[in-house]
């Protein structure tokens, strides 16, 4: 199968592991990825702020670039829920009729990758190896705005040698939330101390999820608390082989 | 009242806050759960419920009308309030046309969102709140801080020092022995309320919905002193906000089973008062009803923010938000707190205030309101909708930093070679502090994020760069 990797901006930037993670666990299950240039952002942050008119332009990236591909597949539930949930509204708003109508035909084919993996590919064993105590974190967007249900936890379970273990609260909002972090620092640290105290109480060494500007929120929380719990996104769990991990 | 920010820093000081905000809104969260769960349909009721008001609300003019006929023929008389000034103005007077200086109060958001008791006073009439959780924050001289438990802020101690100091100061006190067990709090309450109960010629209420069908006014609640005030007076006086009609009786069937459960968590709430106008020999013999818009139609001329008129204040989304979790009702500034509030308000008081504007970016949009609505209000797509109102509104005068801030960003993301250009200033910052797993502290607006929280490493490489060394342009 053909499938276009969508890195998203920040995970290009500053998580490129993530990405990559994705090429080997996607390339190992017999997918030819193709990684289109011309890709930059979804615009969530800047239509989640307020300004859906700057946005305008990436949305129009987003259908242009991916045209063509039977699926586009991303490692965040977070910027898959903007494209599926917010693209047609932003251009609709902008009185782009016709750009809504492509975006809403280029929603149907992004999948967030635990979606891509379970749903489209059939599978839940990808061929892992994670000798680590570890626990989950659904991060809200891929829980509600996409409903990716036990996905992820199905893909972690058939991982070999995982310790998986269950987070209190997990469902709670870990209160990174974009622009909130710094609009709401407050409230938005609060939250992610409950969170982070959540995590520690599992007595994981690593914390998983599928996005990773929740884990930079929570791990940067654990960080300043020397909690020396590492944050890895799920892509990279499930890329791990008993050769790297030995 | 400081914009929520502000307020919300305030708030997460007060660790007893937190601590009655934490405990009270998981254990209801807990009872909503379960009382739901119960429900082999609850998405379909969900759905009926949405549907029923949004109909009503696209017709609204035709059931006003209709309702404002039905209450007439059962022999109640109708007022219409453009805005609070006009409500208060309407209700002043028809109480002092009753010769009466004093007024018993049902619970009502609707006369805490004009401020009725104030204006009241100010005309010389004493009002005074029956409802347990309204009277203690009218004798602590505090504001409410939830929809359903006003007192939701405030401990058993707390109210016991409150009842102890307070309740002598305007009426029967508190037993000088007082505990702060709830049996012995309740007594007390009762002691006090009675008095006020059995004096009073006149009462004021709202509704939780009026049928247009049949003129029906409903009441629901918990503890019996709402229908003490809506069967002992002469004069009822009910200010009911627009959007709180239904079309038929039979629609009822669908509320009353969405509201208790999502309120209360209980199947059935203990109270539920009709009434129809005036019957002769029983309950109050003048009944007057004031229709109140004061912003209601401005929500309704908003195509997507009309849905928030769907609300029927129930506050599941304010025990399931995490954000109210922990900063409580009073930052919202307004009667109307957490994810409903931080819609409704801008919706139906506009945009103007400092504390509005802040409101729509009062919430990290994580969802959990929209999953516990009753009536399907999209709460998350409506705070992105009224952010965007608040910038666009600002448009053409003096650039934000904020604004300026996002123009670059959208400037930079445009045109991969743009974003190309910022990644390698990020990774030549990577490169520079390689070794190091985090960034402690970071300079100027980003300190807001490094306070508390350490930042990642920018990588050396992007991905995009690794692509095109390992797999070329393609």
């Amino acid at each position: 199968m053909r499938v276009a990797l969508f890195a998203t901006c920040y995970n290009d930037t500053v998580w490129p592991q993530t990405p990559q993670a994705v090429v080997t666990v996607l390339e190992r299950l017999g997918c030819t990825v193709e990684f289109p240039l011309g890709q930059t952002c979804c615009g969530q942050m800047l239509t989640n702020t307020g300004y859906g008119r700057e946005a305008l332009p990436l949305v129009e990236r987003f259908a242009d670039v991916f045209e063509g591909y039977d699926a586009v597949v991303a490692p965040s539930g977070s910027c898959v829920g903007s494209v599926r949930h917010q693209h047609a509204t932003v251009a609709r708003r902008c009185g782009q009729h016709a750009l809504a109508e492509r975006a809403t035909a280029r929603a149907r084919t992004v999948f967030e990758l635990s979606e891509f993996l379970v749903d489209v590919l059939g599978v839940t064993d990808v061929g892992a190896a994670f000798p680590h105590r570890v626990t989950y974190h659904p991060t809200c967007h891929s829980l509600r705005m996409l409903g990716v249900g036990d996905r992820p936890l199905r893909l972690l379970r058939a991982v070999r040698g995982i310790d998986l273990v269950e987070l209190p609260a997990a469902e709670e909002c870990c209160g990174f939330g974009g622009t909130f972090a710094v609009k709401n620092a407050a409230v938005s640290v609060a939250m992610g101390a409950d969170k982070a105290r959540h995590v520690r109480e599992t007595g994981a060494e690593v914390l998983v999820a599928g996005d990773n500007s929740c884990l930079a929120h929570i791990g940067g929380l654990l960080g300043r608390q020397r909690a020396g719990v590492r944050v890895m996104h799920l892509a990279e769990v499930l890329a791990a082989t008993e050769e790297v991990a030995a | 009242m400081p914009a929520f920010p502000t307020a919300a820093r305030r708030a997460l000081d007060d660790a007893q806050l937190r601590r009655n905000l934490h405990h009270a809104t998981h254990t209801i969260r807990a009872k909503r759960a379960r009382a739901v769960a119960e429900v082999d349909q609850w998405e379909r009721l969900r759905s009926n419920g949405a549907a029923i008001k949004d109909h009503t609300l696209t017709h609204l003019d035709t059931y006003l009308t209709q309702l404002e006929e039905s209450l007439t023929r059962a022999g109640a008389s109708v007022h219409w309030a453009r805005d609070a000034e006009e409500a208060n103005r309407i209700v002043t007077g028809l109480v002092r046309a009753t010769g009466t200086d004093e007024v018993v109060k049902v619970k009502s958001m609707a006369t805490q969102e004009i401020e009725l008791n104030q204006a009241l006073e100010q005309a010389g009439i004493r009002a005074w709140e029956t409802d347990l959780a309204e009277l203690i924050v009218q004798l602590g001289h505090d504001q409410p801080s939830h929809i359903l438990v006003p007192a939701i802020h405030r401990n058993r101690a707390e109210i016991r020092e409150i009842f102890l100091r307070e309740m002598g100061q305007v009426g029967v006190g508190a037993p000088a022995d007082l505990t702060s067990e709830p049996a012995r709090l309740a007594e007390a309450a009762r002691g006090h309320l009675r008095e006020k109960f059995l004096r009073a010629k006149v009462a004021v209420c709202g509704a939780n919905f009026a049928v247009a069908q049949t003129g029906t006014l409903v009441v629901v609640e918990s503890e019996g002193n709402g229908r003490m005030c809506l069967t002992l007076p002469e004069t009822l006086i009910a200010v009911v906000g627009i959007e709180k009609v239904v079309p038929t009786f039979a629609d009822l069937d669908v509320f009353l089973q969405l509201l208790p459960r999502s309120s209360t968590g209980e199947r059935m709430n203990p109270y539920t008062s009709m009434w129809t106008g005036v019957t002769p020999g029983d309950g109050p013999q003048a009944v007057h009803v004031v229709l109140l818009d004061n912003g209601r139609t401005d929500a309704l001329a908003d195509d997507l923010g009309r849905q928030a008129l769907r609300c029927i204040r129930c506050s599941a989304c304010l025990n399931v938000c995490p954000v109210y979790e922990r900063v409580g009702g009073h930052a919202y500034g307004s009667v109307y707190p957490g994810p409903i509030g931080a819609v409704l308000n801008p919706l139906i008081r506009g945009t103007t205030s400092a504390v509005d504007r802040a409101l729509p970016s009062a919430s990290s949009l994580c969802g959990a309101c929209f999953d516990a609505c009753p009536v399907r209000i999209e709460i998350p797509d409506l705070l992105v909708r009224l952010r965007t109102r608040v910038v666009d509104e600002k448009r053409g005068g003096l650039p934000t930093p904020e604004a300026l801030a996002m123009k670059a960003t959208a400037w930079t993301l445009a045109s991969p070679a743009r974003l190309e250009g910022a990644q390698r200033v990020s990774a030549l910052a990577g490169r520079a502090l390689r070794g190091r797993e985090r960034i402690g502290r970071l300079p100027g607006p980003l300190a807001a994020w490094s306070d508390a929280r350490d930042a990642p490493v920018p990588a050396p490489e992007t991905f995009r760069s690794w692509w095109k060394r390992e797999r070329g342009e393609r």
